[in-house]
């Protein structure tokens, strides 16, 4: 038993290693690929002042003459020892950017998933139980606008709404301009917080919501809800007690799937709240040729991502007993 | 002996549309008649889709919303509306299922057997113990309550469904094939279960293509063919070459059992045949 958990954590290990080494690849690949210019971005506004001597002089000491693939080797072997880089546009090492940054993100990311998955769970399961009912149709509605509204849309909807005009909300940031962090209490924070998390968590509701309905129905329809009907049972009872343990495996592989997808709306919802969290330095990065920066965040929601897959591998096991390995002595 | 179940001219049949607004009735059941007692065995047998299964569910009220019911069904003396099965569903009948699917798959069965007592009505605090005690009535150790449905095998998994439905000492039982798919000492094992049952007071009404083996338990037998009941004989009228039996489809049937000479019928008849034959 411990042989075999301990095989298969290493495998996992491994696999995830070669899905980072992939991206680091296909990541380098298309920054060389790309029209931007490490000299340029370093030196910004100051380019006009530097000869173009000196500039080739920046060059051949940064090593940028090399080959592509020494370039690479040399990124990676840095990769390896921990040492992530220098980001010129925060001034700052990377590893600390990336810390920090997603700190801020992680409070965001973390209400925001969780407040998708549970909301989205029970008006899939209420609208799977009482097919073609009100509710159903209300829940399948709502599902489908919202599955087909651009996030950032709605992002600038609920802003002016909230906070320009009924001004419930703060306009901007994770605290008040001009306060430290440090000196902000968590109320304040989370009163900062509140709007983008919410908008945010509506990104992931429909899909849970269509996807756990569609499983819903299907199980009361089944063998099992006719028999648990025959017992006496109420359809809120099957919902429930079988339902919703059959429901919350499509539920959870999606909610984990989709740490990508929230990760990609966090990106526009911050820039729209302008939330300093980690969806905000990507675009910074990304605006501002910070090479350093973007290939570090493109590998760090890489292990973020793979990470949440793991986990729901190892959730299916837990709910489904037919998954798990038998083991006989 | 006062019926605790009566079918009374039952028929059944299910609305459908044919294109985007006509609609048709497809019929199923047409004129099923019979009663059970308490403490006998009454053994429905026919063909495979002969109707036994849609009359179980009909009794059980678990057809779904474009079944349409006509004739009488009464329960202990009184008609069995939908109110009043809802009531008596899990309490007074209970069913014991065809297919063993009807086992969630992710629930211990000894949770499953808990909530059918609960949903028979059970205090919760009680629930426990009725689930070990109906368990180690079937046979069944304490680790089939750990186990899922997966791992145990057939006859263990019907046995767990006897467990369920017998959880909450119901009246009358309806068994739906129990016994499809179990090798002989098993199949033995499930009807003399039954047999028990009726002799401890309940009503059976087994439904069953296997009129040999249900012989051996049955105190009654009602023959179905093609959505209709054709006749109700004792069993000992299942003897000889049949003389005693009155309708020459039910005759055919018993002179087929390879016991009894195993004779096919001359040819396949039509229903309308098998009827003017009467």
């Amino acid at each position: 038993m411990g042989m075999r958990l301990i095989a298969r954590f290493t495998a996992r290990c491994g696999r995830l290693l070669l899905v980072l080494a992939a991206v680091a690849v296909a990541a380098f690949s298309l920054i060389q690929a790309s029209p931007i210019d490490p000299v340029d971005a370093y030196l910004g506004p100051q380019v006009a002042q530097v000869s173009p001597e000196q500039r080739t002089l920046i060059a051949e000491r940064w090593g940028f003459d090399d080959p592509a693939a020494v370039q690479f080797v040399k990124w990676a072997r840095n990769l390896a020892n921990g040492e992530l880089g220098w980001s010129h546009v925060y001034n700052a090492p990377v590893s600390d950017i990336i810390a920090s940054r997603f700190r801020a993100s992680l409070s965001l990311l973390a209400i925001a998933w969780l407040g998708s998955t549970l909301l989205g769970f029970a008006l899939g399961v209420i609208a799977g139980s009482h097919e073609g009912s009100l509710a159903d149709r209300l829940i399948r509605l709502y599902s489908y606008t919202l599955a087909s509204t651009p996030i950032f849309w709605l992002a600038i909807a609920v802003l002016l709404l909230f906070s320009v005009g009924l001004g419930w909300t703060p306009v901007c940031c994770a605290s008040p301009p001009g306060m430290l962090r440090a000196d902000v209490d968590w109320l304040t924070r989370l009163h900062h917080l509140l709007l983008p998390a919410l908008t945010l968590s509506l990104l992931g509701v429909a899909q849970i919501a269509l996807h756990t309905r569609a499983r819903m129905l299907e199980l009361m329809r089944s063998d099992i809800a006719l028999y648990a009907l025959a017992q006496g049972a109420t359809r809120r009872d099957i919902a429930w007690r079988h339902g919703a343990r059959h429901a919350c495996l499509p539920a959870l592989t999606l909610a984990l799937a989709s740490l990508g997808e929230l990760f990609g709306g966090s990106i526009l919802v911050e820039q729209v709240f302008a939330y300093p969290g980690l969806g905000q330095a990507t675009v910074e990065a990304g605006l501002r040729s910070d090479i350093p920066l973007l290939l570090a965040i493109a590998l760090f929601t890489t292990l973020f991502v793979s990470l949440g897959n793991a986990f729901a591998d190892l959730l299916y096991r837990w709910v489904d007993p037919r998954l798990r390995e038998e083991v006989r002595p | 002996m006062k019926a605790l179940l009566a079918v009374d001219a039952l028929s059944l049949s299910f609305q459908r549309y044919s294109g985007w607004f006509r609609r048709h009735a497809v019929p199923c059941l047409n004129d099923v008649s019979l009663t059970v007692v308490p403490g006998e065995v009454h053994a429905v047998v026919g063909a495979s889709g002969a109707g036994k299964s849609l009359m179980a569910w009909a009794v059980m009220g678990l057809l779904p919303a474009n079944a349409h019911l006509s004739g009488t069904l009464n329960f202990d003396g009184l008609p069995l509306d939908a109110e009043r099965l809802a009531a008596l569903r899990g309490k007074c009948l209970a069913l014991i299922p065809q297919s063993i699917a009807a086992l969630d798959p992710l629930v211990r069965s000894g949770r499953q057997v808990r909530w059918s007592a609960r949903r028979a009505g059970i205090a919760a605090h009680r629930t426990p113990h009725i689930a070990r005690q109906t368990l180690s009535r079937y046979g069944l150790a304490t680790d089939v309550e750990q186990a899922y449905p997966h791992t145990l095998s057939g006859g263990m998994a019907r046995r767990v469904l006897l467990a369920m439905a017998t959880a909450g000492d119901a009246d009358l039982l309806i068994a739906d094939e129990p016994t499809t798919g179990l090798d002989p000492c098993n199949r033995q094992r499930v009807l003399d279960y039954l047999r028990e049952l009726a002799d401890a007071g309940k009503g059976i009404l087994l439904i069953t293509h296997d009129l040999q083996h249900a012989l051996t338990v049955a105190n009654r037998v009602t023959v179905f063919h093609a959505g209709t009941t054709l006749e109700t004989a004792p069993s000992d009228a299942f003897d000889g070459q049949g003389e005693r039996l009155t309708m020459p489809y039910t005759r055919a049937l018993w002179q087929a059992l390879p016991s009894n000479g195993f004779q096919a019928p001359a040819r396949e008849r039509t229903h309308e045949e098998v009827l003017s034959l009467a």
